[in-house]
């Protein structure tokens, strides 16, 4: 007669739902506790999403830009004097088998300014360069107004400005003059951003022959831009110094702009180190919240613990009831959080002109945090409505 | 069979191996101590057969409830032997024990101990989630123990929207849904006012015409001359015990006479 007893399983529809009927009956409570995990979660997704973003835009302008340009431009002399490029370096560039486009700018040793009666000194931290008329090509720029120099103008005292050098000059239109060294120069164009090379800018560019001949040019090149194809950039890199100056290989210095621009990519994630702790405090908090919510429900049910118990739950099933509430409450919170992050994240990289990215791996990381946290919290106050004995819960 | 204790020789010298069948209750020697002073229960003797309506009643402070607690194993003796539908409770473990009141207990209590916000429907189903019934057969089955306790037409109803009676029918219904072969009652009617309490007397009375063995706790004297037999418990003895719990109960004449 005497059957051996075995407690029913509980499935994990019934699980869910005895863990769930706990939060069902106390909106508020869930939704605050549930809030300060949200708070965490979003926190971290926003700063992971917000530097994912940010990193995803620099790599995609590196992608526009292309990292095949090199720069050559002189170094210094073993004597620690500067060197110069020799004035048919571009020509011996330009024979480099891989070598696409060369193309060069020499400083002018003479200053911009608006009008003669603003004294010399103040340059506005412009340079005056000579450019020759395929640099534009080479760099892969474009101008915003006007037009580029070419074989007519390069000979004429005409300038472009690049963008930053045309707003400190308070230049917003062609056809204005502008007082170079010692005679009036016409703004024929100005340049839009050039991101691998920030010095043409800041630049005012005249041609090479105008230069040398109002200027006092000496015709050296300072720095030569160079395109070739993608693969053969470092056997390019490796060639150049000898071909740019064979006497003096050592004095050329070699870079390639695009690096940097690969370097802030990469950096983008760094700084966000410290934003990504405060997000862990957060959820920190909230999971003591949820562990707080969760000891007090506890509290508050020791008479439906009990009437569960008389009903033939074991321990481990109030335990189970009990984690799953607390999993459930954090996880209400994650989910939310979640998405709240996600809506930062793709708000503010709109509002930056960014492409938004939300990657996978944070979300991932987001529900595991959720899941550990519910897990911590719950796993006190489970132990303790486990723990509890029937006929005390049941008197109370 | 009667139902008192010198006549149940199995209770003296039958030995603890051999499972007495006709009984669903057995305590022998049965004592509690709390916090190592209070002698809740000083040695009780007291056996159940399947079918019984028993009362136990007796001062306050008695030991009733700790009794109750022993027949329904929410708490194992300090010492003595205590079986329950032919099982050594001592020896069973605590998930033992859950799978025996999952299986053959129902408890009563004066609180009724319903969720507030679920349905009738829904609180019954509930006594059946131990037992391991699929959701489906729990609301058939809560649907069917509402109809015997005469709610079949509250079944949507939330505890809030019931009245004391209706709530503590409810409790009863939750008890029984799964058929258990014992039912415990702590004070059933306690909380109600005697129109209510005939109302869960007659749910008990029908009960136990239809095989249920049901143990109940009272103070009340009227439900206690109700019930075939009475269980008089004084300072954690049994001082006397009269009647035959397997014939019917007496009319309900208490909520007439108010
Ligand atoms: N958990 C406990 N800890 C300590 N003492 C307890 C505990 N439960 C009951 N007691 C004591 O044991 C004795 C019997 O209590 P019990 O609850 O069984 O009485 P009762 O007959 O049910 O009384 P009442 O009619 O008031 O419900 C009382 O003296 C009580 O104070
Ligand atoms: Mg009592």
């Amino acid at each position: 007669m005497t059957r051996r007893l075995v407690p029913a399983r509980l499935g994990p529809a019934d699980v869910l739902r005895v863990g769930a009927a706990g939060l069902r009956t106390r909106p508020t409570r869930v939704f605050l506790s549930a809030l300060g995990i949200a708070i965490g979660i979003a926190t971290m997704i926003a700063v992971i999403g917000i530097s994912s973003s940010s990193r995803e835009q620099l790599l995609r302008q590196l992608d526009r830009l292309g990292t095949n340009m090199l720069t050559v431009s002189a170094g210094h002399t073993l004597f620690g004097d500067t060197s110069q490029l020799p004035t048919g370096a571009v020509a011996m560039v330009k024979r480099i088998g891989p070598v696409s486009t060369a193309a060069a700018t020499g400083t002018v040793d003479a200053t911009v300014r608006r009008t003669n009666l603003i004294p010399k000194a103040v340059t506005g931290g412009i340079a005056v360069q000579a450019a020759t008329t395929d640099l534009l090509t080479a760099l892969e720029g474009s101008v915003t107004k006007g037009t580029w120099l070419n074989a007519a103008t390069e000979r004429q005292p005409a300038v472009v400005l690049g963008s930053v050098a045309a707003k400190r000059l308070g230049v917003d239109r062609t056809g204005v003059r502008v007082w170079i060294g010692n005679r009036w120069f016409t703004v024929i164009g100005v340049l839009g951003p050039m991101p691998l090379a920030p010095e043409i800018e800041r630049s005012a560019l005249v041609g090479f022959p105008v230069a040398a001949e109002r200027l006092g040019f000496d015709g050296h090149p300072t720095t030569i831009y160079e395109r070739s194809a993608e693969e053969s950039v470092e056997a390019v890199r490796s060639v150049l110094p000898r071909t740019v100056n064979p006497e003096n290989p050592e004095e050329v210095e070699v870079s390639r702009p695009s690096d940097a621009l690969a370097a802030r990519a990469a950096a983008a994630g760094a700084f966000t180190n410290l934003l990504l702790g405060l997000g862990g405090v957060a959820l920190l908090v909230g999971g003591v919240g949820v562990a707080n919510t969760m000891v007090i429900s506890v509290l508050e049910r020791r008479k439906e613990i009990g009437l569960r118990r008389s009903l033939g739950a074991t321990r481990g099933q109030v335990r189970i009831q009990f984690l799953t509430e607390s999993l459930l409450l954090s996880a209400l919170g994650g989910v939310a959080g979640s998405v709240l992050g996600a809506l930062a994240t793709v708000g503010y990289a709109l509002s930056q002109g960014w492409p938004p990215v939300v990657p996978p791996w944070a979300i991932a990381g987001a529900v595991g945090a959720t899941l550990v946290v519910g897990t911590v919290a719950g796993l006190y106050p489970a132990m303790r409505a486990a723990r509890l004995s029937p006929t005390v819960a049941l008197a109370t | 069979m009667s139902g008192r204790i010198d006549e149940r020789p199995a209770l003296r010298d039958g030995s603890p191996d051999t499972p007495d069948g006709p009984y669903v209750v057995e305590l022998r020697d049965v004592t509690k101590m709390y916090g190592g002073r209070v002698q809740a229960l000083r040695g009780v003797n007291l056996a159940i057969g399947a079918g019984e309506l028993v009362a136990i009643v007796g001062p306050s402070g008695s030991g009733k409830s700790t009794m109750l607690h022993m027949i329904g194993t929410l708490d194992r003796p300090s010492g003595g032997t205590v079986r329950i539908a032919g099982h050594d409770v001592a020896g069973l473990s605590d998930r033992e024990l859950s799978a025996l009141r999952a299986r053959h207990l129902g408890f009563v209590f004066q609180k009724f101990h319903l969720s507030p916000g679920t349905s009738a429907l829904d609180n019954v189903a509930d006594g059946l989630l131990y037992a391991g019934v699929p959701l489906r057969v729990r609301r058939e089955r809560a649907a069917a123990a509402l109809e015997r306790v005469g709610l079949g037409h509250r079944l949507g109803h939330r505890p809030e929207q019931m009245s004391g009676g209706e709530q503590q029918r409810v409790a009863v219904a939750r008890a029984v849904a799964g058929d258990p072969p014992l039912l415990l009652a702590d004070e059933p009617t306690g909380n109600l006012d005697s129109a209510a309490g005939a109302e869960v007397l007659r749910v008990l009375r029908d009960l136990h015409a239809a095989g249920t063995t049901i143990a109940v706790i009272t103070h009340d004297m009227e439900i206690a001359e109700w019930c075939p037999r009475r269980v008089r418990v004084r300072d954690g003895r049994i001082v006397n015990d009269e009647g035959s719990g397997h014939r019917p109960p007496a009319e309900i004449t208490i909520g007439a006479r108010e």
